[in-house]
Parts: C-alpha cells; sequence; structure tokens
C-alpha cells in the first residue's frame, strides 16, 4: 500500500526552540490518522510545513510519491492537499455559496477566467453544491458568512476544501469550538469523507480521535513518541504520561 | 569636480540626510508601536517650522523659535492624537491612510488662512551664518554643521531614551507586543500619546532646523513626508537603527546623485543634454534605490 | 434601503440628463463640469478595482493618471508642431486621434502598472502603501525636471484631438465619448467582478490563506488587477488632458492620487457606482464650496475625516444594500 502523504525527518527550530524534532508519519490510502499532543507540542507548527506555509530546516514532504517539499502553499493545493484551517479562513463577506464556488474555480485551474460570471457557471456551481449538500449546509447557501454559527463556519471549511478534490486532507483541529451536537455531526461527516481521500487529523477532542482514528501519532515537544492503533495508543503508559494523564 | 567640492556635497548628503532622520525617526517610532500610518507627519513639521519662523521674528531669538517648533509640534501631536488618531489604532490601514490625509488637508488649509499662501522667512541666527573651515580646505556653512552636529547628538539621545529610560523599555515592549503591554498595566493610552508627540516633537524640530535654509511655506512637509516613507521602507518599518540608516543612504544618494549623474552623462553627451538627462535621473534615483532595496529585501534592511 | 442595481441605474441617468439638460438650457460650463465627473469617476473605476476589490491601497494612483495624460501630450504635441517622433524605420509625427491616443494611454499605463506592481506586490500592508505613493512621486519629479515636455510649466494642446465622425469642440459631444468610454469600462469592469477571477481576488482580500489553500497565488491576482486598473486610469488621464487641453506634473502629484482615493471612498469603496457617485460629489464640491470660500479643503477635510470614522460605507454604502449573492 503506497503512502499517500509521508513526512520525513522534518525538522525546524526557532532560534534555542525546536519546534519540530526530526518528525515522520506517513498517511496511507483510506485511513484517518490523527495526530494528537499537549499544547505547545508544536502541532501547528507541523501542519505548517506540510502545508507548504512554513519552510522546515530539514526534511522532506511527499504526496503521492511526488516531492513537495520545495512548494508554494498555492502548488502543493494544486498538487492534491486539502487542508483546513483550526481558525477558520473564510471569507467573511461573501456567501456560503461564493466560498464554495472559489473553491470550485480553484479546483478548475491556476488561472480563473475572467469575463463569464462565477456564480452562473454551471460546471461551478454543480461541483460546489455537492459539496455543500456533503456537509449539509445547502439551505445556508445565501447566507453571509459573517452570520453563521461556529459549526456551521467549521462544516463550510470542510466543504470548500471537499471542492479541491483533493489527494489528502490535512485538517488542523475541525472540532474547534464545536459542542457536542457539532462534534457528533462533524465526526460523522469525517468518517465519510475518509472513503474519498485520506485525513492527516490534527486534534484535540480526544472522543472523536478515538471513534475515528485508524492510527495515532503522539507529538511531544516536537517530536513523535508513538505511533499505533487506537488501542495501542491508549494502552501506551508513556503516553498517558505525556499526554493523556493530563486530562481529567 | 574637485576633492574640495566632492568632500561639500558628502557633507551635504549627510545633513540633508540626518536631518530626513529626525522625521523619519518620529514615523517609525508610531509606527511600530501603535502600528499607525500617519500621513500627518508632514504637517507637524510644517507646524514646527511655522512656530520658529513666526517667534523668531516676533522674539528675534532663533532659540526661541526652536523651543516653540518643539512645543507647538508636540501639542499638536497630543492634541491630534486624543481627538483623532486614538480611534484609528484599531482600524484598517486604508482608514489610517485616508483619515490622516484628511488631516493634511485641514492642517494645510488652516495654517494657510492663518498665516497666508507667501512663505515665511527664518533667519539663520548671525553667529551660524558664516562658513567653518574644516581640514582639507573646506569651507563649510557653519549652520549646516550644526545641523549635522545637532542631528547625531537627538540621536544619539533617541537611542540612550530608547536603551536606557523606562520610556524606552515601554517602547520597546509595546513594539513588542501591544496588547501584553496592555495586560501588564501599563497606561496605553498615555504611552501611545506620549510617542506620538514625541514623534511629532521630532518632526517639529526637524522642519524649524531646515525651514533656516529652505523656505517655510504650506506644503513644505508632504514632500519630506514622502521622502521619510521612503527612508523607513529602506530600512524597515520599526527600527529606529534602520531610518537613521536609510536617512543617510538617502541623503547622500539624493545629494550626490544630483551632482554625479550630469557629470557622467557628460562624458558622453553634449552638457546641455548632460544636465537634463542626469537631474531627471538624480530625480529619480532616490526611488530606484528602494525599489532594488525592495527586491532584495521585502522588508526594509533592518525589517 | 434599495437595490444597489436601482441606485446605479438613477446615478447613471443623472449623469446623462444633467449635462442634456444644460445643453438644452445654453449652458456649457455645466456641460464641462459633467465631463470632468465622467473622466475623474472613470479614474476612480481604475483606481477602485484595485482598492475596492483587491484591497490594494495604492497612493500613487495619479503615476498612471499622468502617464495617460502625457502619451497624450506627447502624441499630440508633435502632431501639432509637425514635429517628428521617429525618423526611423519610419516618420511619425504623432497623432492627434483619440482613439489611437487611447491606445497608447492604455497601453503606457499598463505596462507602468506592471512595472510598479511587480516590485510593489513583493511587500505587503504599510509597505506597499508608501512604495506605491513613492513610485507616484518618482514620476512627479521625474516630469518636472524632463525639460523636453514643458517639465513643470506643463504641456498645452491647442485644438481638442479629434475623434472620428464628431465635433470634439462642441461640449455635448465630448461628454457624450467620455460618457460612453466611462459605460463601457463600467460593463467590463462588471463583468471582471462577477468572473471567478472577479471572486478570487474579492476572496484573496478578505483571506489570503483560503485562497493559496484553494490552488490561487494572491500575487498573480492582484498583480493582473493592478495592471488593468492603470490602463483604466491611464485612458482616464488622456481624456482629463484633452478636456483641458493642458497636461503637467500635476496629474502625477501625490494630491491627485489623494484625490482619487478620496472620491472612491466617498462614493463607496467596492461598489461599481461609488467611483461616478464620489466624482460627482467631488467636483459639486469643489465648485460650489470653493465658490464660497478659498479654504475649501478645510471643509473637505473634515467631511472626510467623518465619513471615515462614522460611514465607511461612503454614499452607495448608505443608500444602497448590496446585491444578491448570485
Amino acid at each position: 500500500m503506497t503512502d499517500v502523504l509521508s513526512v520525513r525527518g522534518i525538522t525546524k527550530r526557532f532560534g534555542a526552540l525546536v519546534a519540530s524534532d526530526d518528525v515522520t508519519l506517513t498517511l496511507r490510502a483510506g485511513e484517518i490518522h490523527a495526530v494528537i499532543g499537549p499544547n505547545g507540542a508544536g502541532k501547528s507548527t507541523l501542519i505548517q510545513q506540510i502545508c507548504g506555509a512554513l519552510r522546515p530546516d530539514a526534511g522532506t514532504v511527499h504526496l503521492m510519491g511526488r516531492d513537495v517539499t520545495d512548494l508554494r502553499v498555492a502548488d502543493r493545493a494544486r498538487a492534491g492537499m486539502g487542508r483546513t484551517f483550526q481558525v477558520s479562513a473564510l471569507a467573511m463577506e461573501d456567501s456560503v455559496a461564493q466560498n464554495v464556488v472559489l473553491g470550485a474555480v480553484g479546483a478548475r485551474g491556476a488561472r480563473p477566467g475572467m469575463f463569464r460570471r462565477a456564480m452562473a457557471d454551471r460546471g461551478l456551481r454543480d461541483r460546489a453544491a455537492a459539496a455543500l449538500d456533503r456537509v449539509g449546509l445547502a439551505d445556508a447557501a445565501q447566507m453571509r458568512v459573517a452570520e453563521l454559527s461556529h459549526g456551521q463556519r467549521r462544516q463550510l471549511e470542510v466543504a470548500v476544501a471537499m471542492t479541491l478534490a483533493p489527494t489528502a486532507f490535512v485538517m488542523d483541529e475541525p472540532m474547534a469550538g464545536l459542542g457536542g451536537e457539532g462534534s457528533k455531526d462533524m465526526t460523522a461527516l469525517l468518517d465519510r469523507l475518509r472513503a474519498e481521500a485520506p485525513i492527516l487529523l490534527v486534534e484535540h477532542d480526544m472522543d472523536a480521535v478515538f471513534a475515528l482514528a485508524d492510527r495515532i501519532s503522539v507529538l511531544v515537544s516536537g517530536r513523535i513518541v508513538a505511533t499505533g492503533t487506537v488501542a495501542e495508543i491508549r494502552a501506551d503508559a508513556g503516553v498517558r504520561d505525556a499526554y493523556l494523564g493530563e486530562t481529567p | 569636480m574637485t576633492g574640495v567640492l566632492f568632500a561639500e556635497q558628502v557633507l551635504n548628503g549627510l545633513q540633508s540626510g540626518i536631518m530626513l532622520f529626525l522625521t523619519a525617526a518620529g514615523l517609525t517610532l508610531v509606527f511600530g508601536v501603535m502600528g499607525l500610518i500617519n500621513l500627518a507627519h508632514g504637517s507637524l513639521y510644517m507646524v514646527g517650522a511655522f512656530a520658529a519662523a513666526a517667534v523668531a521674528a516676533w522674539t528675534g531669538s532663533f532659540l526661541l523659535g526652536l523651543v516653540a517648533a518643539l512645543a507647538a509640534a508636540a501639542a499638536a501631536g497630543a492634541l491630534v492624537e486624543v481627538v483623532v488618531i486614538r480611534r484609528l489604532y484599531a482600524r484598517d490601514h486604508l482608514d489610517q491612510v485616508l483619515a490622516t490625509f484628511a488631516l493634511i488637508l485641514i492642517f494645510s488649509e488652516g495654517v494657510r488662512w492663518a498665516f497666508g499662501s507667501f512663505p515665511l522667512f527664518l533667519d539663520i541666527p548671525d553667529a551660524l551664518s558664516g562658513p567653518v573651515m574644516l581640514p582639507g580646505g573646506i569651507a563649510y556653512p557653519a549652520y549646516r554643521l550644526m545641523l549635522i552636529v545637532v542631528g547625531l547628538a537627538v540621536a544619539g539621545g533617541l537611542g540612550l531614551l530608547i536603551a536606557k529610560t523606562r520610556l524606552g523599555v515601554r517602547i520597546r515592549a509595546g513594539e513588542a507586543d501591544r496588547e501584553m503591554v496592555a495586560a501588564l498595566g501599563v497606561d496605553i493610552r498615555r504611552l501611545y500619546t506620549v510617542v506620538f508627540a514625541l514623534g511629532a516633537a521630532l518632526a517639529g524640530l526637524a522642519g524649524a532646523l531646515v525651514g533656516a535654509i529652505q523656505s517655510v511655506q504650506v506644503g513644505m512637509g508632504e514632500p519630506v513626508l514622502i521622502l521619510a516613507f521612503v527612508t523607513i521602507v529602506i530600512g524597515g518599518i520599526g527600527s529606529i537603527k534602520g531610518a537613521l540608516v536609510g536617512a543617510l543612504l538617502v541623503g547622500l544618494t539624493d545629494t550626490l546623485g544630483g551632482v554625479l549623474l550630469p557629470l557622467l552623462f557628460g562624458l558622453f553627451m553634449a552638457p546641455s543634454a548632460a544636465g537634463a538627462t542626469g537631474s531627471a535621473l538624480a530625480s529619480m534615483a532616490i526611488y530606484i534605490l528602494m525599489a532594488g532595496v525592495l527586491i532584495w529585501r521585502p522588508r526594509g534592511l533592518f525589517g | 434601503m434599495m437595490r444597489e442595481r436601482t441606485v446605479n441605474g438613477i446615478v447613471l441617468a443623472g449623469l446623462w440628463l444633467i449635462p442634456l439638460t444644460a445643453w438644452l438650457m445654453g449652458a456649457p460650463f455645466t456641460i464641462t463640469l459633467a465631463t470632468k465627473v465622467a473622466i475623474l469617476a472613470l479614474a476612480g473605476v481604475g483606481l477602485n478595482l484595485a482598492l475596492g476589490i483587491g484591497g490594494l491601497v495604492s497612493l500613487g494612483h495619479a503615476a498612471f493618471f499622468g502617464i495617460g495624460g502625457y502619451a497624450m501630450g506627447v502624441l499630440a504635441s508633435h502632431a501639432q508642431a509637425f514635429d517628428p517622433i521617429l525618423t526611423a524605420p519610419f516618420e511619425w509625427s504623432g497623432t492627434k486621434s483619440m482613439p489611437v491616443i487611447w491606445l497608447f494611454a492604455i497601453v503606457a499605463g499598463a505596462l507602468a502598472a506592471l512595472v510598479i506592481g511587480a516590485l510593489s506586490l513583493r511587500t505587503s500592508g504599510v509597505y506597499f502603501i508608501m512604495v506605491t505613493l513613492a513610485f507616484g512621486q518618482m514620476f512627479y519629479y521625474f516630469a518636472i525636471s524632463w525639460p523636453a515636455y514643458g517639465g513643470e510649466d506643463g504641456l498645452s494642446i491647442y485644438v481638442r484631438n479629434g475623434f472620428p465622425g464628431l465635433n470634439t469642440l462642441d461640449p455635448i459631444q465630448f461628454f457624450a465619448i467620455c460618457a460612453v468610454v466611462l459605460m463601457a469600462v463600467l460593463w467590463l469592469v462588471s463583468r471582471i467582478v462577477a468572473s471567478p477571477f472577479g471572486l478570487a481576488l474579492n476572496a484573496a482580500r478578505q483571506s489570503e490563506a483560503r485562497v493559496r489553500a484553494v490552488g490561487l497565488e494572491p500575487y498573480r491576482l492582484r498583480l493582473i488587477a493592478f495592471v488593468i486598473s492603470g490602463a483604466i486610469t491611464g485612458l482616464a488621464g488622456a481624456l482629463f488632458a484633452d478636456l483641458n487641453r493642458f497636461v503637467s506634473p500635476v496629474m502625477f502629484s501625490w494630491q491627485m492620487s489623494g484625490e482619487l482615493i478620496v472620491f472612491v471612498i466617498l462614493g463607496g469603496v467596492g461598489r461599481l457606482f461609488g467611483p461616478v457617485v464620489g466624482a460627482a460629489l467631488f467636483v459639486t464640491l469643489e465648485h460650489w464650496l470653493g465658490g464660497l470660500s478659498d479654504y475649501w479643503h478645510i471643509y473637505l477635510g473634515v467631511l472626510l475625516l467623518l465619513v471615515v470614522l462614522f460611514a465607511r460605507g461612503g454614499i452607495v454604502g448608505a443608500l444602497a444594500r448590496r446585491d444578491g449573492h448570485d
């Protein structure tokens, strides 16, 4: 089974602080691989390096066997990386429909057309509508993002990533700020999503992680201290001390 | 071009550079600490010049004129900060640009209404009106030499202020992390007003000092403002050291370019064409310098 | 609140009705004022694409306005003096034909915007603002110190340039030319804004990270917008020079850049007809308040300050809710 996403030896220092210490992990087809760790473990820094927002000091990132380490964010997205952000990155003044259509525009190619109306374009609208249907936001299509609830915005984040039909999803705390209902819906959504493309899931919400993950990697102080199945990680004493022991 | 003339031009470049630093320092300080872009900084420069000219004419004392410049500019700065500027800290840059542009209009027309459209005169004090003999046989105007000295002294003083005083510590902290400084209980509002007034005073001083060798008139501030922008873009926004380096670079490029470029073109062009081409290019030299720095370092030399 | 389309229709009607009424009543000066509105509006439409949609605070758009003006000035001054610009490979003495001049102005504006934009867009935020201001100044000082085309005194074009089939000296006909050009450009810009490109550009203003995450590069989007913006403002510059039959370095000045931004904001930044409303307001104020007081800029300053602090959407923002998202 080929690795869809392969991260090898990623290292990043900020002065004396080692934010990422020789991080190696893989994402296989059809799986959800969760990355967990206490606050300050370096999860955000790792995501940024995987997605191209930050240059690592050392290490490589491969997507479907292709070396994307030197590609910028936009090029990596074009290569098949579908990212969602911990703090929703959405066009707040625009409508839900416009945000997903933006995704469809990006999926179409690097040079967006300049003459035909975007929102009247059949191809773009269909692709966008399909994504909205699957996350359950079809009814909210005409609402401005600024008017959406937090939960709806998190769903929209996922919808936009879906329009890209990516090779791999890289999701940064999609559960952030969601209450009980929202978390259940998002968990169900991600569960259905894994069939389309594997998900590298950085998350704090342990219920969701244990429900969804095929494999878990534990990041502490920039280093991966353990990788394994849910059962293995739950049983690992070292991990418990370092991380799980912190949660009441 | 003899060695003596060249040395004079270098000194002129230093002088205009160091005066530019005074204006640029205030601008970069305000941006570094408050994150605010202030187009009305040139107006404060103008206010200083007008205050100096008015008071010097009235009292006959250049020194009193300088004191008036500092006081008037600082007061105008503090007033503007309290009434308008503090509403802009949370706004985006476009709003800050527009509001401070509005202030330019108000200041310029206000001064024009109060003083008329004709330039005022600020005379160089008699004691400094002659030349000073420098090593190498250079006879350099005493006043300009004084400007260099005063400018360097102010630069040194500013450096000491930032490095060694409590205000300086707050300024550096504010530049590093605005929210944290407020959370630590420093009276942010007072700090901002003081910083803004300090920047204004520096600009006003520069306006008064330069006003004696150029003229004091409405609209004198904006060309200097734009040069100050070029300076801090080159030096790095928020960096006082960058402002100094940038200002000296700009001053030297402007002065030497204006002298050397026509000469350069004179090597292979007729004198009148060389003069025209040379000075046209010299007027663009600073901007070409800025463009060059940006290509190499998009955040400026020390930004 | 009215629909934005309704407001636009009313403004467009007013833009035509006022000068037509003036023509019928034999008041040519009002027609000239309306022409000035149309031309400044055009310059503002160019700026609005970069500023309102792209989020690029360009304080140096006068560079393009001036380039368009000088494109006209150079071509027409050589033509009126029968003085060749080129002697090889063929002799060419410029032109006094508006369509040809417009072509040069558009290309010149676009090229300048390409160079300035390519450099400036590598920076962001405050740097961008200062850099564009600086480039505007660069052109200003260059124009002053280049004696061949008037230097500081500027260049006079004795006879208005010609347009095939029309008498451009007739105020109402020249107005019609300018108004039609404005309407054509408004239509073009509305298409661009509604297109996938426009959607992406507008999104980049709101969230750069989002646009990158869908595979589009904000730098490229902004550069293209900046080039189109420069071309449009350049065209306006050529028309402005024709209106006044005069071009001078003042067209490059920072005051001009400031005025352009001011009336785009007053009218409603980001709104299609914002620049038209803003230009109309500005020209009206200049004419009316300027007649009352020599220091009318103070009132303009106060008005601008109040709008920025309390009424950010400008006039169109106050009157019209945004049209539906389709």
